[in-house]
């Protein structure tokens, strides 16, 4: 008898990549895990704390790789060449070895939206407007030169780079409410003198307990929502902040002076991942996330056999539900695989 | 100066650095829950007075927070304190006591 291919090449090494090497390893599969990267993670590694209950992003991310300390990763690492051949994908990577894998799982998650594409928001020009990437740096870090010691005004602008069809974006990134939300009241903690503003259009907190959150955000920290897109920010002589906007409730165009800014930057099926994918034409949909076999049944299917997707390249969605989608690419994969068996 | 019938209106943009943090904190405290506004419109919608009058308690809030004390003022004057309001309130806010709350810190007379 043929010895049974059971090697499973994962690519990207993010939290949906990490769960589909665990489980798939506990399902007796050959797993080769291809990182880009220097090391694991992926967005986790840049996150302090996670919405809705505030737990340490470090901590979820230590399980995740406790999990795989036995599993082949190899970091800094890309694919070259995919070539489809009998029921197999002859796989080369960049650093040499080739591999010949029943079964390829795309984790190959998401870009954060380049927030200066969005120039009238000044990401880049001005110093006092910042990502919301780059406030969970700073609550890492405690570091960032562009938040001043003590801001009077703060303001978190929803939607930057997701819906919104001049730059390209029409889908709604589905995290950044949330995340907007939670920072909103991190900050606060930060700067408890501060007034801290919010700018949305609809407020989507969708999730378990993401309501309470936003309960929260109003009721102890005070926290002011304005519903209205923010149309331009611009910078006077002391180098404040100033930010236009209509409180669409009232009907009246608004102006506020501040002293920090901070843009929820969107999410977009990840550059590299695309280009991985190109070399098999995998088909994207008008949003640019990868095309599912379909959306109800077969989310984690691709349209060739063999090459599964799951986590954000398939669409912007939180941490547990990556995780689950990674569990259930798991299951399709390993039925995949075990098809050939009783052949 | 001849008069030729123009007239400069003044700006009708909101400039929110007038916030007035200290009065609005007088009126939090008197009443936590006008925090917890979601600008639903129930109240507006259910309101006795607001058939034939300019009553709003979603406006009142939003004209405090956007400095426009006496537009707040105006839009619970005509309150009749019914408290339907109250029945029809998500966020369960005491309304009658935010009213007259409102009417105390932000009216003429303080
Ligand atoms: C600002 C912000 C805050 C967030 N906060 C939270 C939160 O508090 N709670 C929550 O539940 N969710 C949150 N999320 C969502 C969360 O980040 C994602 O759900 C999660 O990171 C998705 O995991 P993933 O593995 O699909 O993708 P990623 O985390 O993007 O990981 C993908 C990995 O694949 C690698 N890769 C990509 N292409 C290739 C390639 N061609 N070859 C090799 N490697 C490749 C990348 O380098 C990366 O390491 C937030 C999102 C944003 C934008
Ligand atoms: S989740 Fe909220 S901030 Fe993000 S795109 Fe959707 S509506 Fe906008
Ligand atoms: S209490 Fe006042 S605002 Fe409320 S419904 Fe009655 S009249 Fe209207
Ligand atoms: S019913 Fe309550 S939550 Fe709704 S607008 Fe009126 S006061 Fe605000």
């Amino acid at each position: 008898m043929k010895h049974a291919n059971k090697n499973i090449v994962i690519i990207g090494g993010g939290p949906c990549g990490m769960e589909a090497a665990y489980r798939l390893k506990n399902e007796g599969m050959n797993v080769i895990l291809v990182e880009k990267g220097p090391s694991l993670g992926g967005h986790l590694a840049c996150w302090d704390r996670l919405f809705p209950e505030s737990i340490k992003a470090d901590d979820l991310l230590d399980i995740l790789k406790n999990n795989i300390s036995d599993v082949n990763c190899f970091l800094n690492t890309e694919i070259i060449k995919m070539n489809l051949r009998n029921d197999a994908y002859d796989i080369e990577l960049s650093n040499g070895i080739t591999v010949l894998a029943r079964a390829v799982l795309f984790a190959t998650g998401f870009d954060i939206f380049p927030a200066e594409k969005k120039e009238e928001y000044g990401y880049g020009i001005y110093n006092k407007v910042i990502t919301n990437k780059d406030l969970e740096q700073y609550f890492k870090t405690g570091k960032d030169e562009r938040i001043p010691a003590n801001p009077k005004n703060i303001g978190f602008i929803h939607c930057v780079g997701s819906r919104d069809e001049k730059i390209g974006n029409r889908q709604c990134s589905k995290v950044c409410c949330a995340t907007a939300v939670k920072q909103a009241c991190e900050i606060k903690e930060r700067f408890p003198d501060a007034n801290v503003y919010s700018f949305y259009m609809d407020l989507r907190m969708f999730g378990r307990h993401y309501e309470d959150l936003y309960y929260k955000a109003q009721h102890e920290c005070g926290v002011r929502f304005i519903r209205g897109r923010v149309s331009e920010i611009s910078e006077n002589k002391e180098g404040k902040l100033i930010v236009k906007a209509e409180d669409t409730l009232m009907g009246k165009p608004i102006k506020i002076t501040m002293d920090l800014v901070v843009l929820m930057a969107g999410m977009k099926n990840s550059e590299a991942g695309i280009k991985t994918a190109g070399q098999l034409a995998v088909l994207r949909d008008d949003d640019g996330f990868f095309n599912s076999e379909d959306s109800f049944y077969n989310l984690e299917k691709s349209a060739y056999r063999g090459i599964f997707f799951a986590g954000t390249c398939l669409g912007p969605k939180t941490i547990p539900e990556t995780i689950n989608e990674a569990r259930s690419a798991v299951l399709s994969i390993k039925e995949y695989v075990e098809s050939f068996a009783n052949d | 100066m001849i008069d030729f019938g123009y007239t400069l209106n003044p700006s009708s943009r909101i400039n929110l650095d007038n916030f007035d943090r200290n009065k609005f904190e007088k009126l939090s405290k008197s009443e936590p829950d006008v925090l917890l506004c979601i600008g639903c419109g129930s109240c507006t919608a259910s309101c006795t007075a607001g058939k034939y009058t300019d009553t709003s308690l979603r406006k009142a809030i939003l004209s405090i927070l956007d400095c426009n004390e006496k537009a707040a003022v105006d839009f619970a004057a005509s309150c009749l304190l019914c408290g339907k309001c109250t029945l029809v309130c998500p966020r369960s806010i005491n309304t009658r006591n935010l009213l007259l709350s409102i009417t105390k810190i932000y009216g003429k007379k303080q």
